[in-house]
């Protein structure tokens, strides 16, 4: 490799013949015959230039990229002294590639073992070994061969000088042995076990100073944790911890060291770690002792040199031959902010003078060059800058470095800068809002029974119970999800018997996950960018004070750096850890059923295309409608699909690979029976064949993102990574052809894919691997000339959104602005944004025949705005048009039936018959006439829909476009409407009969009384009556205090006892506030008081010969009390409790007895028409049985006698006194 | 009519061990002149319950029933008019209304061949003519009478109380011309939990200390106070299921609250003592 290196160095091949030469296997015509005959001969090398060439810059920059200062805590002593720092340089005396690959073995183990991860070898082979294995046309000797001669050619010519500084300065096998130094490696386990950075293209540990330096872990993404624990914590001793003595130190003293340690490696790394308070409050005193080295244009030690790698590794990322683009862009922003760089031995930089043309000599070997390099490959990448944010734009026109180095870029992106609108923001979004109650989906009728209904009632509530704990408590320390919540959301989970119960559930999960996610949780925070003009106001100086209050008001989290792993921010932690705390293989089969089709749905949703040439205003707004519309669209099908991939994969997921050979073999054989769970690669295809890639790449990149070890072996999935790697090679952003991608849609893809391609999971080798299975792969994307790809619907904000890691390049520039290396990683926001548009366009209907292809046609050329206002009104005048038979026809049918039922029960008496029969019945009569919702349904559309559209189409819609709309629309609006109701009318109708059927039968039951109409108070009354609460409870305390006991001084006036009649009075003719049980009981209480009268037992208040009621007082208030009954009463009163033998057993009590106040009732009772003869003397007759004192039941006698000898009189009242009078004067005296 | 929870607290200290009586009341507001009347029976009406609930197992035992029925027996023997149901749920600290329950169940079940079923014994217990025995009729009438906090009258003063307040706020809201749905249209439509009202267009609702209104998508009416308990209860049963449905709503407790329940303002669950002056709708504002 570094023979093709130094041809270019020598300038025996020109640089765009070496990259062609790269890119493509074949030969270009327009490469010169020498060139040619230099490249041929290397040919066996092509794929392993760019992992070099990578590996190469890594290293080269190795002393360069250990920032802050050199404290004593840095010292290689110290930090050797904590072994298992994450990503850290192994201990011991042979790197770790010396012991994954030994010196001694030979290619022919490789060729034997191709695709092996063996036991010792973990993430296992670089892709010089499998390669070696697998690609055909590729000589194995190719592999020695080509580290043989760059070990050779080194030596070689390395026998006058003593060697370059790396090579003194490291292990020899490291360096001069490819084998040693693969490309692409991995870390080994470390004690740290799980928090295993994944592999990088990583510096090899090379010098002393490779100690201090963490460019691994800037390069690394952790490892996907599916153990649930809702945050980082703070207090994770483990990588640090293991170092400890156990029990020699206090808690308190570990967590002092721990938190030592921990801002001193914030302080050397720009690795995004959680910011302590230790490291804010001591940050202004700290920028001193930062102070970067200045860099110096004029100081460069080999312009020539650098600029031609430059521009080599320029061309390398514009080709997509690097796996990620912003990866690359992150490491030459970190070369271009490199502060100092870590002195190397004098000898060594002395020793180097000489050889600069060649590789022998350290590439940067100073900041000068470090700087002059970033910025010779910044100008190249000046297109893809000039798309980042503001914010970030800012901060590289302002660079003075930059603007030191290089004017005319600085000058580029300062007018970038000025003329970007893409400012990115964070809405803050409201606080959970829950999944609202619909009807038509929730109400009992979507359930199998009662049962099921009430218990999904139950777990709606518990489950946002728990989801309001989650928000409460999740950022307590010491929280945990499984011990708080865990057995609580079994338990509920345990409850869903039913299958239905489950997609309801499910349904309801899915709902509130995209309403509380629908965004990224918040990881595109990118504080210290996001309000560049508050920073430039407050001055550098003043960044350390602002970061501290930015501390403490947002919670802080450690982000990944560039390459995070998939996590799970914000709210949507809680879905994961619900899902795992759930552990329901019922539940996680509907959820995956479910965001299958969910995903299914959005994917193929008919998203507008946008036609260029129609820019003036009124498109301008449709089309930020639509942009939007795109941004919700994806951004649901990415949290979709990571969950989908989430649950797909977690069975299979473990932290390690298989760890043999044949037990890898036997999971792929038994994997590859399993069908994928959605089928991803139809719906690539589909995507690539109508240009949606879009659209679909990113969503399928969250999904692949969770894959387990196995996934990528899988020949199903290898061809879907095949694909995606054919797409990344083809996104060159240089190329804007007519009809191409637009740059942004590119650019978010080149950062989606080149994330994936750092996730753990993804074989390190796959993106170098695969190349020429891409170079023959071809997709057909000629089916449709006007995809999304051509439509920018992607905008800085959305592609920030996506992939908020790309802010990791602000932060880096921000860090040099505040003159502190050890920034804090991110700090990401509690509360996620969301958006709260909902999806609006529906699917397209998708009606069959000439019709339907004739609509189609004719919105093809129309805006795609009327395209969706005709779908939007069809589909709810289709829906309206249900309702509208609901309430006309079928209401029309049930009354029908009511009065059919009435009919019905007149003719065959009360007792009707069966219902079930009757109701059979009554739909025999009334179904038929269902087949009339047909016609009316048709009119209703015919009707409404022309209307509507004309409303909502621009005005100066051409008139035949219009009413082709109008009619498309009718057709649609009948075509959804008229299925629905032949499908469901006869149901629909029995329904409806039945429950008015039961209402009838349940309203005509035992009381009778309370059905009749009901008269309301008059228009003029203003419901100043007092309230009937108010009166049961005055009539209670004068019952209470006639039943007793009482103290002495209490009693009634019979002016309260009149007041409170009338205001009885007012109450019942007002009727406002007056519900039928307190008018029972008001009945009920006026007729206890009508006996307490009867018998005089109203206690009265005043001096004790007063003490009782007078009799005409007594009289006027029963007058009262009748007329009650009589007029305002509406509901039955109990009037025949006057005569229970409780009531009248009062006049027992009474001494003197006195009957004549109870004649006088009995008399009005009847002449009012309130109670029959007959009926009174059935209650008096039934006296009789009761149990009397001898003498009370012979005055009864008599009374029942004096009743009974009334004759039937018009006007009885005067006749009945004069009659009645002596005769109970003589019984009363005698008693 | 709001309280803290410290003035609250003083008022529930001088309600431990009062009986039920319109002479307990009585001296609760002469105590309290200040506080509504209204507000002073809820609060004694609940903290009765709360101390009902507490003690009721132990009036249910077959020995403590045994025992109060010797003792009504032996009271009734000696004088049937004397009030000794009454009496002997004062004197052992339970409810009149249900001592007599206790009393007829066990009465009932000495003189029937089949025990009373529970609507047998609530509809003797309304009406309590249908008993029997006339002094055992007696009895229960004047325990029913005389218990302000339990007993089929107090029941339907509490229902009646409780209808009038969603009639009030029924014309409170037409008279604001804010539409809704109530309780029975949404039970009719098959909602599974029915607030009193949803109003059919969200309102803001101005708070005069806070800089952002709060939105309400339904008002729940309680005629009640609001004490730490029962609010508990109705968060957990109403209130938190309503929220999980509709969104953010308001809790009018008509007799006030303890102010510090209000706490969940910003998560949507508001409460107020009367209906809102302040409130913002869709298209215009009203003072």
């Amino acid at each position: 490799m570094a023979a093709v290196l130094e041809s270019l160095l020598r300038e025996e091949v020109s640089v765009a013949a070496a990259v062609r030469w790269i890119a493509r296997s074949t030969q270009s015509s327009e490469d010169s015959p020498g060139e040619a005959a230099v490249l041929n001969s290397l040919r066996p090398l092509r794929k392993e230039f760019v992992p070099f060439l990578l590996n190469f810059l890594r290293e080269q920059s190795s002393r360069v990229l250990p920032q802050g200062p050199p404290t004593p805590a840095k010292a290689p002593g110290a930090s050797a002294a904590l072994p298992g720092r994450p990503g850290g340089p192994p201990r011991g005396g042979r790197g770790p590639r010396s012991q994954l690959f030994p010196a001694t073995e030979t290619p022919s183990t490789a060729a034997e073992a191709p695709l092996t991860r063996r036991g010792g070898r973990r993430r296992g082979l670089g892709p010089a070994r499998e390669r070696g294995g697998r690609a055909p046309g590729v000589p194995e000797e190719g592999v020695v061969g080509d580290s043989l001669s760059w070990a050779g050619g080194r030596r070689l010519r390395g026998s006058g000088s003593p060697s370059s500084p790396s090579l003194t300065l490291s292990d020899p096998p490291n360096l001069s042995n490819l084998e040693e130094f693969p490309p692409v490696g991995s870390v080994p386990p470390g004690p740290a076990g799980r928090t295993k950075p994944s592999r990088r293209i990583n510096p090899t540990p090379v010098s002393e100073e490779r100690s201090l330096s963490k460019p691994k872990i800037c390069f690394t993404s952790p490892p996907i944790s599916c153990v649930p624990s809702s945050q980082p914590s703070t207090l994770d001793t483990s990588p640090w911890g293991l170092g400890l003595p156990p029990g020699c130190r206090s808690l308190q003293e570990e967590r002092e060291m721990l938190r030592k340690e921990r801002s001193k490696q914030l302080q050397q790394s720009p690795t995004p770690a959680c910011p302590t308070p230790e490291l804010g409050s001591s940050l202004p005193s700290r920028t001193g002792s930062l102070t970067a080295e200045p860099a110096d244009p004029s100081r460069v030690s080999s312009p020539q040199r650098l600029e031609l790698v430059a521009l080599v590794y320029s061309s390398c990322i514009a080709e997509n031959l690097v796996p990620n683009l912003f990866l690359e862009l992150f490491f030459v922003l970190q070369l271009l902010t490199a502060r100092r760089m870590v002195a190397a031995k004098n000898s060594d930089l002395e020793l180097s003078q000489g050889a600069l043309d060649s590789l022998e000599s350290p590439l940067f070997q100073s900041i000068h060059d470090c700087v002059f390099f970033a910025v010779q490959v910044l100008e190249r990448q000046f297109q893809v800058l000039s798309s980042l944010d503001k914010g970030t734009l800012k901060l590289l026109a302002e660079n003075e470095r930059l603007l030191c180095f290089s004017p005319a870029l600085q000058g580029r992106l300062r007018a970038a800068y000025e003329g970007s609108v893409a400012k990115v923001s964070l809405a803050m979004p409201p606080s959970a809002q829950a999944v609202s109650f619909q009807p038509e989906t929730d109400n009992r009728a979507n359930f199998s029974s009662d049962r099921a209904f009430h218990t999904f009632k139950k777990q709606r509530d518990v489950f946002y119970e728990v989801l309001r704990e989650w928000e409460d408590r999740h950022e307590e320390p010491g929280w945990d999800f499984e011990k708080g919540l865990g057995s609580r959301i079994r338990a509920m989970m345990g409850q869903l018997s039913a299958a239905c119960s489950h997609s309801h559930f499910v349904r309801l999960f899915q709902k509130q996950l995209l309403q509380m996610c629908q965004s990224p949780g918040g990881t595109g925070g990118t504080v210290l960018g996001e309000a560049p003009d508050v920073l430039s106001m407050l001055g550098a100086d003043k960044l350390g004070r602002l970061r501290r209050l930015q501390e403490r008001l947002l919670a802080p989290q450690s982000s990944g750096g560039p390459c995070p792993p998939p996590t799970f921010p914000g709210c949507q932690g809680f879905f994961r850890d619900f899902i795992l705390s759930a552990s329901s293989f019922q539940f996680n089969q509907h959820l995956m059923d479910s965001l299958s089709l969910k995903i299914r749905e959005l994917n193929g949703l008919a998203l507008p295309q946008h036609e260029p040439g129609d820019e003036d205003g009124e498109s301008d707004v449709d089309w930020q409608g639509e942009r939007r519309q795109f941004a919700v669209v994806l951004l649901s099908l990415r949290l979709l699909a990571k969950f989908l991939g989430f649950v797909a994969f977690l069975p299979y997921r473990g932290p390690e690979p298989p760890p043999t050979r044949e037990l890898q073999d036997s999971i792929l054989a038994l994997r590859s029976q399993v069908p994928p769970v959605l089928d991803v690669r139809a719906l690539l295809q589909q995507g690539l064949r109508a240009r949606r890639a879009v659209l679909t790449v990113p969503w399928l990149v969250e999904f692949l993102s969770f894959a387990d070890h196995i996934v990528p072996l899988l020949d199903y999935y290898r061809s879907i990574f095949t694909l995606l790697l054919h797409v990344h090679r083809s996104l060159v952003l240089s190329q804007d052809n007519e009809g191409e991608m637009c740059f942004l849609n590119k650019l978010l893809l080149l950062a989606v894919l080149g994330w994936l391609f750092q996730i753990p999971t993804v074989p390190e080798d796959l993106f170098f691997l695969e190349e020429c299975q891409v170079d023959a792969f071809e997709v057909d994307i000629a089916a449709s000339e006007h995809g999304l790809d051509s439509v920018p619907v992607v905008d800085q904000q959305l592609l920030y959104t996506c992939c908020p890691y790309i802010g990791e390049l602000r932060k880096l520039l921000a860090s040099w602005v505040s003159g502190s290396s050890g920034r804090s990683g991110g700090f990401v926001r509690k509360i996620t944004p969301t958006t709260t548009t909902g999806l609006g366009a529906q699917p397209p209907q998708t009606s069959q025949g000439l019709q339907a292809q004739l609509a189609q046609a004719f919105f093809h050329n129309q805006p795609p705005s009327l395209r969706r206002t005709v779908e939007f009104v069809a589909e709810r005048i289709g829906s309206n048009c249900v309702k509208h038979i609901k309430a006309t026809l079928v209401a029309d049918l049930v009354r029908q039936a009511e009065s059919l039922l009435q009919e019905h029960r007149v003719t065959q008496g009360q007792e009707g018959g069966d219902p079930a029969q009757l109701l059979e019945i009554l739909c025999s009569q009334l179904c038929p006439h269902g087949t009339q919702a047909l016609t009316q349904g048709r009119e209703f559309c015919q009707r409404k829909s022309p209307g509507a559209v004309r409303a909502l189409l621009p005005e100066e819609t051409p008139a035949a476009v219009l009413s082709s709309a109008e009619n498309i629309a009718v057709g649609l609006a009948t075509d959804k409407a008229c299925a629905w109701l032949s499908a469901n009318i006869t149901a629909l109708i029995r329904r409806e009969v039945k429950a008015a059927v039961s209402r009838t039968l349940r309203a005509q039951g035992p009381e009778p009384a309370a059905r009749g109409e009901r008269r309301g108070c008059s228009r003029a009354c203003e419901h100043h009556a007092p309230l009937p609460s108010h009166l049961i409870s005055e009539i209670k305390d004068v019952l209470s205090l006639a039943a007793g006991p009482r103290d002495p001084d209490e009693g009634v006036s019979p002016e309260h006892l009149e007041q409170l009649l009338g205001q009885l009075g007012q109450t019942l003719r007002c009727r406002q506030f007056l519900c039928p049980p307190a008018e029972q009981h008001l009945a009920k209480c006026s007729v206890e008081l009508a006996s307490l009268l009867v018998a005089d037992q109203i206690p009265v208040l005043g001096p004790p010969p007063q003490h009782r009621l007078e009799r005409g007082q007594a009289r006027r208030l029963l007058h009262m009390l009748l007329s009650l009954w009589k007029d305002d009463f509406q509901g039955p009163v109990p009037l025949q409790l006057l005569l229970s033998p409780r009531n009248v057993g009062l006049l027992a009590d009474t001494r003197p007895r006195e009957w004549d106040l109870l004649l006088f009732l009995l008399r009005e009772l009847v002449e009012k028409g309130l109670m029959g003869r007959m009926e009174i003397e059935a209650c008096l007759g039934s006296l009789h049985k009761a149990q009397w004192p001898g003498d009370f039941s012979e005055e009864l006698a008599t009374l029942f006698n004096l009743f009974l000898a009334e004759p039937h009189m018009p006007e009885p009242q005067r006749r009945a006194c004069e009659l009645v009078q002596p005769n109970r004067g003589t019984v009363l005296a005698q008693s | 009519m709001i309280l803290t929870k410290a003035q609250y607290d003083e008022i529930a200290q001088c309600l431990v061990s009062v009986p039920p009586t319109r002479q307990s009341l009585r001296k609760l507001k002469q105590r309290f002149p200040s506080q509504s009347q209204a507000t002073l029976l809820s609060i004694f009406s609940q903290e009765y319950q709360k101390h009902i609930k507490r003690t009721h197992a132990k009036h249910h035992t077959s020995e403590a029933i045994e025992n109060y029925y010797q003792r009504y027996l032996n009271g009734v023997v000696k004088n049937g008019a004397a009030p000794v149901l009454l009496e002997l749920a004062n004197e052992v600290d339970y409810a009149p209304s249900l001592m007599a329950r206790i009393i007829l169940e066990r009465f009932l079940q000495e003189h029937e061949e089949t025990p009373p079923s529970k609507s047998v014994i609530n509809s003797m217990l309304r009406d309590p003519s249908q008993i029997p025995d006339g002094v055992l009729a007696n009895q229960v009438y004047q325990c029913i009478v005389n218990d302000c906090c339990y007993g089929p009258l107090v029941d339907c003063i509490k229902h009646a109380i409780g209808h009038e307040h969603e009639v009030l706020l029924r014309d409170l809201l037409l008279e604001k011309n804010l539409s809704f749905l109530d309780e029975d249209q949404l039970r009719a439509k098959g909602y599974d939990k029915t607030p009193d009202f949803i109003l059919q267009v969200p309102v803001v609702m101005l708070c005069p200390l806070a800089v952002e209104g709060h939105i309400i998508h339904w008002i729940e009416s309680k005629a009640s106070f609001g004490d730490e308990c029962s609010h508990h209860a109705y968060l957990h049963d109403q209130f938190w299921s309503y929220w999980n449905r509709f969104g953010p709503g308001l809790v009018i407790y008509w007799y006030g609250f303890i102010q510090e329940l209000d706490c969940n303002r910003e998560r949507g669950i508001l409460l107020k003592a009367c209906f809102p002056t302040d409130i913002v709708t869709l298209c215009h504002s009203t003072a």
